[in-house]
């Protein structure tokens, strides 16, 4: 039994732990967000000469063979630096399906890219209807000759308005929600019929609607085989949701700290408000709920990289605890910053957005529940 | 970063699972599966049994006759231990008192009572809660005044559990009330609960039975040589042993093996019922509780490992008494809610080894409600978890 960072591990936690305290303080992250595109390219071209982008790829592909735990050291920190830059849509996603499902070729093509940041890529991972089920998928791609012709909307596409490569799960046979019968699709987003309505996010990040009127590829364009798809798809959105629960761990702690240290600050009634005992308590619950969420996940992650049966109720279970436990103490957090807490000037208010918005992707704490009560 | 076991941890888990499967007497175990109560008799021939063995001082050093096991081994043997629903020992003696004496006593007191809390021959209680004293223990004052080479002790010690069956109680008292703080002039001394003047009043608790007793003593003469350590330092050795105690009521393994036993237990139609499985409520409220002992299990693990290590453990150890009681909490109430109206019999000598009547209820039904009341106290003893919460306060978030 061990706990700790193998050395590999610590020089990457130590590299992001310098990186984020030197040189991303929260007003250039505001900066950043506010920027277009939503981010820095000059930050996003540092995080792939630093080798973080090639972190979860094989050595075959060019990357480090990190494993889930690997992606869990760099997500808990990017969540204390609140990073805006693409790291879930591109190497996450985008190079989840494509590491899971591209041949030679297509790796050559789109994920040594990624890897070297040269590209921006995303995987349209929902559609308007579909809410949290993976496999709703109503976007058909039908046979022409060679090439497939691809038609439908998609939802909520991370970074789309500033992909280059959009990955596509269309439906090629069966029902809408069947799990059999979903391919997926390297789409350009510069191909003729492919229209992007981007925007920001409550979070300070940027996402897009897509629409797919009669977009042609060929059939270099498919990833793996045709009506299997939904595997990689799947495994990859376990493999986000359990990133983002790791961001949303390094909230948590940067949310508890600083709730912390302003009690001890802030002085009413001729006293520091930490000295009282209603708040004392409940920030006992704000460590309580770090706690228990830093080692979830370390459960979590160690079970997905060991590929171990109940990795899905891994991913689940630390889903619905970041999405229960880590909304309140977020509110806490903002409750007890008192009115600094409902302001845009402080961090407090954008770590507690994110956490929000965290709680509502790939699935909300009730969704996770459902399969964990299943 | 990995939790597997080495090969001869893996070795030693095997030994004790054989252990538990083959050691535990068949009238005690079927006692524990059928929730029937547990004789002193029968505590005290399980012990004897572990002791025989060795594994008895499952926390002592090597030198007073205990383990030495590293933390990973307690681990493995609190997992087994539940695994097999073997008796839960009882900790006065062998998890309390013990460790004070081979810390803090004289090698004439090791001598003389160690042995005997090893062997389970001498049943021990605690004396550390008063009438007037209970989350403000160091208000306390029974008092043991020196006359000549005897103290004479005068006061009420209180929720002294399983008191009835008691040897000895191990006791602060206050030796001195000329002091500047009231944690100070108390001493941690051990009385004979034969002695005149000792006497025991039952409690009954919300369930309805006698576990917990009030003890008085009047004019109680104890020997000099009874006083643990220095006089005037009982505070401190006390708080040891509040660590101590406190370290052992996470109760992760007997919670885990309880909610899996629940997890079995919904899927059977009982009186032809549809499953409780499908009751999406019930699997939900069920299924949020195991995430939550789940994180809980691997805090645990991480302190140990901290331990194991040769560091101190970290935050994440302060909290297991609090999360853990409140998920014991939340597991007796998922019983309660499973057993539907046969949680309200009030048939208590159902669980009474002699019981001849007619049976209500299914196997442990109307034993949820009962042990649902009787856990209200987990929250409340061992230092309440209000009173925890102020210790994280101020010793970890610096309040």
């Amino acid at each position: 039994m061990d706990f700790s960072l193998n050395e590999v591990q610590e020089m990457l936690a130590d590299s992001i732990d310098k990186f984020i305290d030197n040189e991303y303080a929260f007003d250039t992250r505001q900066k950043y967000a506010d920027s277009e595109p939503g981010f820095s390219a000059d930050v996003w071209s540092t995080f792939a000469e630093l080798g973080w982008t090639a972190v979860p790829f094989s050595e075959d592909d060019g990357g480090f063979d990190g494993d889930q735990v690997d992606l869990m050291v760099i997500m808990q920190r990017f969540g204390r630096g609140l990073v805006v830059e693409p790291y879930l849509a591109n190497v996450v996603l985008a190079g989840g399906v494509l590491k899971r499902t591209g041949n030679a070729e297509q790796k050559q093509q789109w994920l040594q890219p990624i890897i070297g940041g040269e590209l921006q890529a995303s995987l349209a991972f929902t559609e308007p209807q579909a809410r949290y089920d993976r496999a709703n998928i109503a976007t058909r791609a039908s046979a022409d000759g060679d090439n497939w012709v691809l038609n439908g909307a998609k939802g909520f596409v991370i970074n789309g308005g500033t992909s280059d490569l959009i990955i596509v799960p269309a439906r090629t046979s069966g029902e809408q929600s069947d799990e059999r019968g979903i391919s997926l699709f390297a789409v350009p987003t510069d191909a003729t019929g492919v229209s992007l309505n981007a925007y920001r996010t409550i979070d300070g990040l940027r996402a897009a609607e897509l629409v797919l009127d009669d977009v042609r590829v060929d059939a270099k364009a498919v990833l793996g085989n045709v009506d299997s798809g939904f595997e990689a798809l799947d495994a990859t959105i376990d493999d986000a949701t359990l990133a983002i629960c790791a961001e949303a761990v390094g909230i948590m702690q940067v949310l508890k700290d600083k709730t912390i240290e302003y009690s001890k600050s802030r002085s009413q009634f001729g006293v520091p408000i930490g000295s009282f005992q209603a708040l004392q308590h409940r920030m006992v619950d704000m460590l309580t709920a770090c706690e228990q969420a830093q080692s979830l996940l370390m459960w979590a992650a160690m079970t997905c990289a060991a590929s171990e049966s109940d990795a899905k109720r891994a991913v689940s279970s630390i889903k619905y605890l970041v999405g229960t436990a880590g909304q309140t103490l977020g509110e806490e957090a903002v409750q007890i910053h008192g009115g600094m807490g409902v302001t845009w000037e402080l961090d407090v208010a954008h770590y507690f957005k994110r956490l929000t918005a965290i709680g509502q992707l790939f699935g909300n704490s009730d969704w996770h529940l459902d399969k964990l009560a299943a | 970063m990995h939790v597997t076991f080495s090969a001869a941890e893996l070795a030693f888990q095997d030994e004790i699972r054989a252990f538990f499967r083959d050691e535990i007497p068949d009238d005690i175990r079927e006692k524990q599966n059928q929730g029937i109560e547990l004789l002193p008799e029968d505590q005290v021939r399980w012990q004897q049994l572990l002791h025989k063995k060795g594994w008895a001082g499952i926390n002592w050093p090597v030198e007073y006759g205990g383990t030495g096991w590293t933390p990973v081994q307690k681990y493995i043997f609190a997992t087994e231990e539940a695994n097999a629903n073997a008796p839960v020992i009882v900790p006065f003696g062998l998890s309390m008192v013990g460790p004070v004496i081979y810390t803090f006593g004289s090698e004439a007191q090791k001598k003389r009572f160690l042995p005997d809390i090893l062997a389970s021959k001498v049943w021990w209680c605690q004396g550390y809660s008063e009438p007037g004293s209970g989350s403000d223990l160091a208000s306390l004052s029974t008092r043991a005044d020196l006359v000549g080479n005897h103290f004479v002790v005068n006061g009420t010690k209180t929720w002294t559990t399983l008191g009835q069956h008691a040897d000895w109680i191990f006791c602060l008292v206050r030796t001195n009330t000329d002091v500047a703080r009231k944690q100070e002039g108390i001493s941690f001394i051990l009385i004979d609960m034969k002695s005149p003047g000792v006497s025991v009043k039952p409690i009954i608790l919300l369930d309805g039975k006698h576990e917990v007793n009030e003890i008085h003593f009047d004019n109680v003469e104890v020997p000099v040589e009874n006083l643990v350590g220095e006089e005037g330092k009982g505070w401190t050795y006390g708080k040891v042993l509040l660590q101590h105690e406190r370290a052992n009521i996470a109760g992760v393994a007997r919670s885990t093996y309880r909610l899996r036993r629940l997890r079995k237990q919904v899927e059977t139609a009982v009186r032809g019922a549809t499953p409780l499985k499908n009751d999406r409520n019930f699997m939900r409220r069920l299924a949020a509780v195991e995430v939550d002992l789940k994180a809980l299990e691997f805090t645990e693990l991480r302190t140990l490992a901290a331990v194991s290590s040769g560091k101190a453990p970290g935050p994440e150890s302060s909290i297991l008494k609090v999360k853990g009681t409140e998920i014991q909490q939340a597991i007796d109430m998922l019983y309660l809610q499973a057993s539907g109206y046969y949680a309200l019999p009030y048939v208590p000598d159902q669980y009474q080894p002699d019981f001849a009547d007619e049976y209500v209820g299914e196997k442990t039904e109307t034993l949820s409600s009962l042990r649902y009341f009787n856990y209200r106290k987990a929250s409340i003893y061992g230092g309440s978890n209000e009173i925890q919460k102020n210790i994280i306060a101020k010793h970890v978030l610096g309040l």
